[in-house]
């Protein structure tokens, strides 16, 4: 429905055209690599009069996310984006965001952190939000950071749901990759999707005063977060009827888990972000010589879809986890593994789970890692093993 | 034994987000048992300047349409009172008058 | 050349466009139906450093975030750099598509493979003479443009416009044309 146009985008640009079509009323940002592109681009559509918002400049993406908290309490449709120390650097907000309630969008440019200087992708970034309450979207095409952003600002302003929304995609091998996208030739085929938000609560208006950011003493603070708690469990309902509803009226279809080549697959290869594309074309070549392996990308990392995995896992002999991420010290270190883990024990299931790490700080993975990968699980099977002991560091020099 | 305990809203009662959406609402929360010394305000002293009344951290400080006449003469539209229910005896006022009309007196109970 | 996905690595240094020149190639098989993406080989960036950055082009999705390792085709838009960087991996009966003053015999020494096919065009000089500074990125992509005939010019001539204002895009679509017809091929 609506009319649509097909141009070459980066992620970056995709993000910021999804803000100026879900005609955003407040912009506060902070410059910061991967992620500038996004913000230059918004600067230039406010320049040009293709959006009509107010764009903040602030000193730091700490302010950045005060002047979102702000002018979301006023009702303001609200967008942000940053990447890796830019996030950290928020971290203190996120909490104050979600605690308030404030359905804010922020997409990520996901970038490793610092120290050493990484300004290259990777997932810690995304991973150190998690138990922010923020519902988390992870992408894999510019396409999909797009259509993310938009349904993204329907989840969260849903009454039911009223928390924040980040999407994340990989620093440069999206945020710099130019692809062809599908953007609205106008807005109001977004508009008619995800129609301007309606606030519980206006901090301006002087007739009907209200404080906002009061203290929670231990007598309240408690039923505050459980509030959280049912908020996020609910975002699951809501999300699921947002990417029906997208898929109806858009013929683009989504899911919290998307999967490839599963039938007669008894082993998948779980992963998030940019590289499940260059997981599903390991596939392709593995399949041409004879090999079925599935591949699982998690698109919805919060609220964790615990159904939805078990659906799929249940079936499984093995499931390889690949993160681009680590949970330093943790019990299993890949942050995603973990949690696949704890959906495996959930059910009882007798999935094998092996836990890898690749691609930390953009270390190159080509379909030949991936296939090397396949194969060494495939040999850790045959030796019994049903759960990495610790998690594999792929193409780390020893 | 039972413990008498005042039953406190549920999650689901309480406000989305903490925000307090009722204006004002300090009347419904009386704070004048917390008091140790409380203020007198000396009533031919005070200049009628509002500062007592700006400064007062609770619905304290009333503003009277009660005509009074000072010992040395001086006639007045208005009092200032303290309203003991809810002033905390913070001392506040007795610091910021500017003539110094506020006497604070250990309370006596 | 007839193949299902062509990719391709450009090789220049920093400043010289070939990040560019790879986004606009790319963006010019979008607007011609085709499936393509480009990105920069991710360094900080620093002018005068040797800089890589890749196009793919299919009739298909693409659904890969890997580099290109073995490409199709090379692209070189500064001579100075060293021939073992720029052929690495170029697949056999690859092509290698250079800006340079040499001709085909001494190139095909310089870099010691008979299994790819050369072809050379001076964008220094056209871009000299057309653009009045050396910024060879678009007569290069003229190049491209005729030895991996995929891509209609009149689509290259739209990406071009995209990104550049009307008087510089002018000059570029000159350069681009005048490569095209000048690069020769072996
Ligand atoms: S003592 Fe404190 S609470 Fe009482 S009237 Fe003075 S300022 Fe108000
Ligand atoms: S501050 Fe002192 S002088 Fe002023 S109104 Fe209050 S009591 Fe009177």
């Amino acid at each position: 429905m609506g009319e649509w146009v097909r141009i070459p985008l980066s992620s970056n640009y995709a993000a910021a055209y999804a803000a100026k079509d879900a005609d955003v009323d407040v912009v506060a940002a902070y410059p910061i690599t991967p992620q500038t592109t996004v913000v230059e681009k918004i600067a230039e559509f406010i320049a040009n009069g293709e959006l009509q918002a107010e764009m903040i400049h602030v000193e730091s993406e700490h302010s950045a996310l005060s002047a979102c908290i702000g002018a979301a309490s006023a009702g303001a449709r609200v967008f942000t984006a940053t990447s890796a120390q830019g996030l950290e650097l928020m971290h203190e907000l996120l909490y104050i965001a979600s605690g308030l309630r404030l359905p804010i969008v922020m997409s990520i440019a996901s970038r490793a952190l610092s120290a050493p200087i990484s300004i290259w992708g990777d997932y810690s970034d995304v991973m150190a939000t998690r138990d922010s309450s923020w519902i988390t979207i992870i992408a894999s095409s510019a396409q999909e950071v797009y259509d993310s952003i938009i349904q993204a600002y329907k989840v969260a302003e849903n009454p039911d749901v009223l928390l924040p929304v980040m999407v994340a995609y990989d620093g440069f091998l999206m945020s710099h990759t130019y692809e062809p996208v599908y953007v609205a030739k106008d807005r109001s085929t977004i508009l008619e999707f995800v129609p301007k938000r309606k606030p519980l609560w206006n901090i301006l208006d002087p007739d009907k005063p209200i404080t906002v950011g009061a203290v929670g003493n231990p007598d309240w603070y408690y039923e505050f977060k459980y509030q959280q708690v049912v908020a996020i469990e609910n975002s699951l309902n809501i999300l699921k009827q947002v990417f029906e509803e997208f898929g109806k009226r858009f013929e683009r279809n989504y899911s919290f888990i998307e999967t490839y080549n599963m039938d007669g697959s008894d082993i998948a290869i779980l992963t998030y972000g940019g590289l499940y594309g260059t997981v599903t074309e390991a596939v392709d070549i593995m399949k041409k010589r004879g090999l079925d392996v599935g591949a699982i990308k998690l698109r919805v990392f919060r609220p964790w879809p615990t159904e939805e995995l078990i659906r799929i896992l249940k079936n499984l002999k093995a499931v390889i986890v690949i993160d681009r991420a680590i949970s330093f010290g943790a019990a299993l270190e890949g942050p995603i593994a973990m949690e696949v883990l704890a959906t495996i024990s959930k059910k009882s299931l007798d999935t094998a789970l092996h836990s890898y790490i690749a691609s930390v700080g953009q270390r190159a993975v080509t379909e030949e890692d991936v296939m090397a990968m396949v194969e060494n699980s495939i040999d850790l099977l045959k030796k019994g093993v049903s759960l990495t002991e610790k998690s594999i560091y792929w193409g780390v020099r020893q | 034994m039972t413990l008498q305990i005042k039953r406190l809203a549920s999650w689901r009662e309480v406000p989305v987000g903490g925000a307090i959406t009722q204006p004002g609402n300090s009347v419904n929360r009386p704070t004048g048992d917390w008091r140790v010394f409380k203020p007198i305000i000396n009533q031919d002293k005070c200049v009628r300047c509002y500062l007592c009344w700006v400064y007062c951290p609770e619905p304290a400080i009333k503003i009277i349409d009660r005509p009074y006449k000072t010992s040395s003469g001086r006639e007045w539209k208005m009092t200032f009172e303290v309203d003991y229910d809810y002033c905390k005896g913070c001392g506040i006022c007795v610091e910021e008058c500017p003539v110094k009309a506020i006497d604070f007196v250990e309370e006596v109970k | 050349m007839d193949l299902k996905r062509i990719e391709i690595r450009w090789h220049g240094r920093g400043g010289q466009g070939a990040v560019t020149a790879a986004m606009i190639l790319a963006e010019a098989a979008i607007y011609q139906g085709k499936y393509a993406q480009a990105f920069p080989e991710f360094g900080a960036e620093r002018r005068g450093a040797p800089v890589k950055a890749y196009t793919r082009i299919s009739d298909e999705p693409i659904y890969t975030r890997a580099p290109i390792i073995e490409p199709n085709a090379v692209v070189v838009l500064d001579p100075s750099l060293s021939p073992s960087l720029y052929v690495e991996g170029l697949k056999k009966d690859g092509l290698l598509i250079i800006n340079t003053k040499k001709s085909i015999a001494e190139i095909k020494k310089d870099v010691g493979r008979d299994d790819i096919k050369i072809a050379r065009v001076d964008a220094t000089k056209i871009a000299l003479e057309i653009l009045k500074a050396p910024f060879v990125n678009m007569a290069m992509l003229g190049a491209v443009a005729k030895v991996i005939p995929v891509i209609d010019v009149s689509y290259i001539e739209e990406a071009i416009k995209e990104n550049f204002r009307p008087k510089i895009a002018e000059a570029n679509i000159q350069a681009m044309r005048r490569a095209l017809n000048e690069v020769e091929i072996a």
